[in-house]
């Protein structure tokens, strides 16, 4: 692998390239343009994830090559059990893959120590859990101001930044109400409001609507469909076909590998 | 600021379980309250037998009867009335020779019946123990030699028989006999707990042996030496003096002993070691079996959040931050069940020391032992289960249902 390495990232800017030259970049993404070109995002190459079950082992992605540039809004569909949410969490830097290499925003994943991955996860990164994953106990606020708080942010910043992304959402008259108190959809907003309070380079949401019924759902894929339009990357996983359309691109994943990707047609 | 949220969840978190916290801050209460108690008692003891050596001053000899072994029997002989009149008439280095006897006796005054302890001696003890008049005189060397039948009373066993100041002429039975009551004590406070001479009631030592006690066996010797550096030299004179009185053989031991101030300090060192040992093995197995019982909690803890810190290790939280929230969570533990032992510990010895007779004396160095104790036990005993929440796997840690 570490011998491949420099042939891998030869490629991986020749495909860059192509990137940069095939697509237009959104609307209102100006200021994150890097000398006139498209940033690269995501670049994955041979990515593998083994996951071991005692003796069992579990080949959840078998080679993945996934390259995502700025301003991109994908969808990743496949059937259950296929590695999506695998896949996301790597992306996310939430786990860390078996073999391949994961350059995220150009510097690479896989030799980072916990202080720096962590600086990564509440940085770049902006996640959107099916079961929302709120803390029980904090107001809507405070849950939106903890990635701020590990990010080391004043409390009046905070505080500032916290309420505008609320009032983003929606949600400016229920930012004292802890989760319990709240809708599905209106948790599920929280949780956008809180994935995006950090203005992270990529937002990652998994199966966002999964928990929700379907005009609760077109209301948070309007508002992903917002931010795409402000220039926000996003990666939505869904196995819905009508979730997906939302998104410009699709990839569509299968026992572990891409079975089809429309960026590479 | 971090650490004000890391601290804000930590306290959340104790607030949230208010019950099982306080079960759990149990045995580290108990523990320091025991610290706190047993060095407050100790430190009260301590004073009362350093004012005892005090009383007695640095250049004051006392010598007692011993027992003595030989070839397995055991023998006791007490000092008499004519050892002490030999060191009286004998001893160069001494200013004053002061022979005590006692005894306990029925004492009636009016309706009043108590038993008391007589204290036979000469004026001389009065100023060697420097006590004081309330009213009234101490005896003097007329009464001794005319053997009256003077008595000058303790505060404690003054005010138990109903005597005052204006009492002072009246008469009163010591064991059946009349004594008028010349004199009545200020209050001296008891001297270590065993010896309280307010409880006392002195009588002239000739009165006591050819009077009242019918005999002539005596409780020791205080003797008053020229100068502290003769005290050796003096303890020699004694031993010379009391050897030949009591006509010892050469190859007898002495079958009597002297206690002086170097002694009192020596064996009072001794028993605060021994004190000092069991007090830090109290202190030691509580808090261990305290801080067992944090560290259990801090894991049952851990596990019931291992999904909210799956999440604040998505949302960006180093290990170190993590294991800082947890830290904090059992020295909070810990130093909270501290101070709760501290007031209750204080509590304890002030009534232990109300029923001893001795005051409570609660130094900052043992409170700052405790606090410094109970920090200790936090982060000895949390780290585990700290390091084990930092150490959690984002991902499966979001998956723990
Ligand atoms: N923690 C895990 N331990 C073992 N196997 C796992 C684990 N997580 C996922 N898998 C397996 O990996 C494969 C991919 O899972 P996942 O990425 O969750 O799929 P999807 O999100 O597309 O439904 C599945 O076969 C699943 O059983
Ligand atoms: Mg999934």
């Amino acid at each position: 692998m570490k011998t491949a390495f420099p042939f891998v990232y030869l490629r991986s800017i020749l495909q860059a390239r192509r990137h940069i030259v095939g697509r237009i970049p959104a609307a209102g993404n100006s200021a994150k343009h890097w000398k006139g070109h498209t940033l690269m995002l995501i670049e994955m190459r041979g990515i593998e994830k083994v996951y071991k079950l005692g003796s069992e082992r579990v080949n959840a992605l078998r080679g993945i090559d996934l390259d995502v540039s700025e301003g991109e809004y994908v969808a990743l569909t496949g059937p259950s059990g296929s590695g999506k949410s695998t896949l996301m969490h790597l992306i996310g830097c939430l786990d860390s893959p078996t073999a391949g290499r994961y350059l995220l925003a150009g510097s690479d994943v896989s030799s980072m120590s916990d202080a720096a991955l962590a600086r990564v996860r509440n940085r770049q990164i902006g996640f959107v859990f099916q079961t929302f994953n709120l803390l029980p106990r904090a107001t809507a606020l405070h849950n939106v101001e903890i990635p701020l708080i590990y990010g080391g942010l004043g409390s009046r910043e905070r505080r500032r930044r916290a309420t505008a992304a609320l009032e983003r959402v929606g949600l400016a008259d229920r930012m004292k109400h802890q989760p319990n108190q709240m809708s599905g959809g209106q948790r599920q907003r929280v949780a956008v409001a809180r994935a995006l309070v950090t203005d992270p380079s990529i937002l990652l949401a998994d199966e966002p609507t999964g928990n929700l019924d379907t005009a609760t759902g077109n209301s948070i894929l309007e508002l992903f469909a917002q931010l795409h339009a402000s220039g926000q990357t996003i990666v939505l996983v869904t196995h819905e076909a009508d979730v997906a359309a939302h998104a410009r691109r699709h990839i569509v994943l299968r026992d572990g590998k891409i079975e089809s990707d429309d960026a590479n047609k | 600021m971090l650490i004000l949220e890391i601290i804000r969840v930590a306290f959340g978190a104790l607030l949230a379980n208010k019950g099982r916290a306080f079960l759990t801050m149990l045995g580290i209460i108990i523990g320091v309250g025991a610290v706190i108690a047993m060095m407050a008692i100790g430190a009260g003891a301590q004073k009362a037998v350093q004012d005892r050596i005090a009383s007695m001053g640095v250049n004051q000899l006392r010598v007692f009867a011993d027992r003595t072994t030989t070839r397995g029997v055991t023998r006791y002989r007490s000092l008499t009335t004519d050892d002490a009149q030999a060191l009286r008439n004998e001893m160069t280095l001494a200013t004053a020779v002061v022979p005590d006897m006692g005894g306990q006796y029925q004492v009636k005054y009016g309706n009043k019946n108590n038993s008391v302890r007589i204290t036979g001696t000469t004026p001389e003890y009065f100023s060697l123990r420097n006590y004081q008049l309330a009213a009234g005189r101490f005896f003097t060397n007329g009464d001794m030699s005319a053997s009256q039948r003077v008595a000058v009373l303790g505060s404690v066993a003054a005010e138990n028989l109903g005597i005052g100041p204006q009492d002072v002429g009246s008469t009163l039975r010591i064991g059946g006999m009349i004594f008028d009551v010349v004199g009545i004590m200020e209050s001296k406070g008891s001297q270590g707990g065993w010896d309280n001479p307010d409880e006392n009631i002195f009588i002239p030592i000739t009165t006591a042996q050819y009077r009242l006690m019918g005999n002539n066996r005596i409780n020791g010797v205080t003797v008053q030496v020229v100068a502290q550096e003769w005290m050796l030299a003096a303890q020699g004179e004694m031993e010379r003096i009391l050897r030949r009185e009591r006509q010892l053989r050469p190859e007898q031991q002495n079958d009597f002993r002297f206690f002086n101030q170097q002694e009192l300090a020596t064996t009072f060192a001794e028993s605060t070691k021994i004190f000092g040992l069991l007090l830090a093995s109290i202190a030691a197995v509580s808090l261990i079996v305290g801080g067992i019982g944090i560290m259990n909690i801090m894991l049952v803890s851990v596990t019931e959040r291992t999904r909210e810190i799956g999440i604040r290790k998505a949302l960006g939280a180093r290990r170190s931050i993590i294991l800082l929230q947890f830290l904090l969570e059992s020295i909070t533990l810990c130093v909270l069940g501290g101070a709760i032992g501290m007031a209750l510990g204080y509590w304890v010895a002030k009534v232990m020391a109300s029923s001893g007779g001795w005051e409570v004396i609660v130094t900052p160095q043992s409170l700052l032992l405790a606090v410094g104790f109970s920090v200790g036990v936090g982060l000895f005993f949390g780290i585990y289960p700290a390091s084990r929440a930092a150490k959690l796997d984002p991902i499966e840690a979001l998956r723990y249902e």
